[in-house]
């Protein structure tokens, strides 16, 4: 079955693990095993990437969370209509509330994308004289929480409007004074996913690259 | 877990049987058509429900027996629609639910061999959600060996037939054996499915079955009460899952009267209740009647739940259940003896 956990779990853990004992294995055979360490991955890679994956996490997994929540409504909007027409249109809202949560993925993509420089000092940043500066190295961890806070927000958001979504439809096909009152339950899930974008702003609040001189 | 993945295969079936299911009849057009002088009238009556003109291309004398089929032509059409568009697992499940239908027509059928009646005669009178194509050729077998080397054995009940295959000849009382043990390997198949799928589909969907194998045990054992049939042939009836598995069964096994059988169902709460308030007097209603009420009540409360499989049985038992009310109540005014009207199951309220 696809979605078996067990399945995926071991294989994804398999993945890890040969990688792991497969860069070790060649840093000690290449003169390199003093290098193997936490404390070196950290201090070398670059922030830049920190950054940039950061971004890459808070739009993507924002827009899995809209599209699961806008399939697990979509669909029970469809099957509900064929009897009940006349609950079509009231219940795109709740499609409009999971197309919100890849909006806010969006949104912070951009805000992160804009403090998202070089760095002044060092025209050729791939030519490190030194080590990176702390507070580079800061941004470079604070773009990544934040793109890593707002997508998984942004994610159980989507999915909680789309099955609240699902039973909004069903209901309303069943009795249409039930929508409005689902449609709290929805408004109230669809904070969640506010307060991720909120918290990731804050992450980031005041740092850009390139501030030390 | 099942929520998050339900919708992606199988979302728009469960919208589109919750909207046949607000179709239902509910009390107050039972009462109407209760009231109802003449067959027509219910025919019109019938047509503000949401069966709507089903019955507008018959010709005048309407008879009972066509009221009954065009009922069914209805939820075999939903059904079909619905099945033809299903992916595994739901098909699957759907299949299930036809196998049921299908042992009846088996043994429909071969009871019509035995009584030399005609295959085109009978084939009509088979219900529609159970036609298979080897159904047709049925006629030719004559001991149970043929019946499933020739018919049987390319179809989805073959693995049941294993149980029955020992008997040599089909006859009267072969045939009610053969019934009882094809279901029980039918019920046990089910169950079993059921349960490998999970989530809420074994929750709603295996208090339903086990209260089924619970109901064919009771009605077994009080059927064979007079008949030739042996304690140890009784036990080999049962479907082995219930409440009244393991222990309730064996003492059933070695009822041999009414009383016992109560005094069996004493120690499970729901079927004290049933025995004590069920009578053959003439305001009450009999053990049978309080079996599909306990059942009625169960399919309906499969629906307050979501993203399960127990919508679709609980929607074919509840429409089947419908089919028999309507024709129970033209029964009555057809016979002009509106006495007993009032003994249909009323589903929703």
């Amino acid at each position: 079955e696809i979605m078996a956990v067990s399945t995926w779990f071991w294989g994804i853990l398999i993945l890890i693990s040969t990688l792991f004992v497969g860069v070790g294995t060649w840093m000690c055979i290449t003169n390199q095993g003093y290098r193997f360490t936490l404390d070196e991955f950290l201090l070398t890679t670059s922030p830049y990437m920190w950054a940039s994956v950061g971004i890459s996490i808070a739009i993507a997994i924002s827009v899995v969370g809209a599209a699961w929540g806008i399939f697990l409504t979509g669909s029970s909007i469809l099957g509900g209509g064929v009897m009940a027409p006349r609950i079509k249109t009231k219940n795109l809202i709740s499609i409009i509330f999971c197309e919100a949560v890849a909006i806010y993925g969006i949104i912070l993509a951009i805000v992160f994308s804009n403090s998202f420089k070089l760095y002044e000092k060092h025209p050729d940043p791939l030519q490190y004289s030194g080590s990176i500066p702390s507070d580079d190295l800061t941004t470079g961890y604070s773009m990544f929480a934040g793109g890593v806070t707002t997508g998984l927000c942004n994610l159980v958001c989507g999915i909680c409007v789309g099955i609240v979504g699902s039973g909004a439809a069903l209901a309303d096909a069943q009795n249409a004074s039930l929508f409005v009152k689902i449609l709290v339950v929805e408004i109230f899930g669809s904070a969640i996913g506010l307060f991720g974008i909120i918290i990731a702003i804050i992450q980031t609040q005041g740092r850009s690259f390139g501030k030390t001189n | 877990m099942e929520s998050l993945f339900y919708n992606m295969t199988d979302g728009y079936f469960e919208g589109l049987v919750r909207g046949f299911r607000s179709g239902i009849l509910r009390r107050p057009e039972y009462l109407t058509l209760s009231q109802c002088d003449t067959l027509e009238d219910l025919k019109l009556h019938l047509g503000t429900t949401s069966y709507g003109n089903f019955l507008s291309n018959e010709p005048s004398p309407l008879a009972v027996s066509t009221i009954d089929s065009k009922l069914k032509e209805k939820l075999v059409n939903e059904f079909q629609h619905i099945r033809n568009q299903a992916v595994d697992p739901l098909a699957k499940f759907l299949d299930y639910i036809s196998y049921s239908y299908m042992i009846d027509n088996i043994i429909l059928l071969i009871t019509g061999t035995l009584h030399d009646r005609d295959v085109s005669e009978l084939l009509p009178k088979c219900h529609p959600l159970g036609m298979f194509d080897e159904l047709k050729t049925l006629s030719i077998a004559s001991n149970s060996e043929e019946l499933y080397n020739s018919v049987l054995v390319d179809t989805p009940l073959a693995p049941y037939f294993l149980d029955c295959i020992k008997r040599e000849d089909l006859d009267e009382i072969n045939v009610e054996i053969i019934r009882n043990t094809l279901y029980r390997a039918y019920l046990e198949d089910f169950y079993k499915f059921c349960k490998e799928i999970g989530g809420a589909t074994a929750d709603v969907m295996c208090e339903i079955l086990e209260f089924e194998a619970d109901r064919r045990a009771f009605n077994i054992t009080i059927n064979s009460f007079g008949t030739e049939l042996t304690k140890e042939d009784r036990m080999k009836l049962y479907p082995q899952m219930g409440k009244l598995y393991p222990s309730g069964l064996k003492m059933l096994a070695d009822c041999s009267d009414y009383d016992e059988v109560t005094r069996v169902a004493a120690y499970y709460a729901e079927y004290k209740q049933m025995f004590e308030s069920s009578g053959s007097g003439p305001g009450e209603k009999t053990l049978e009647d309080k079996f599909f009420e306990y059942e009625a009540k169960l399919n309906v409360n499969a629906f307050m739940h979501q993203f399960h499989y127990g919508v679709y049985y609980s929607f074919v038992k509840l429409r089947e259940q419908e089919c028999r009310n309507i024709v129970w109540i033209s029964e009555c005014i057809a016979q002009k003896n509106k006495s007993k009207v009032d003994n249909y199951v009323n589903l929703l309220n």
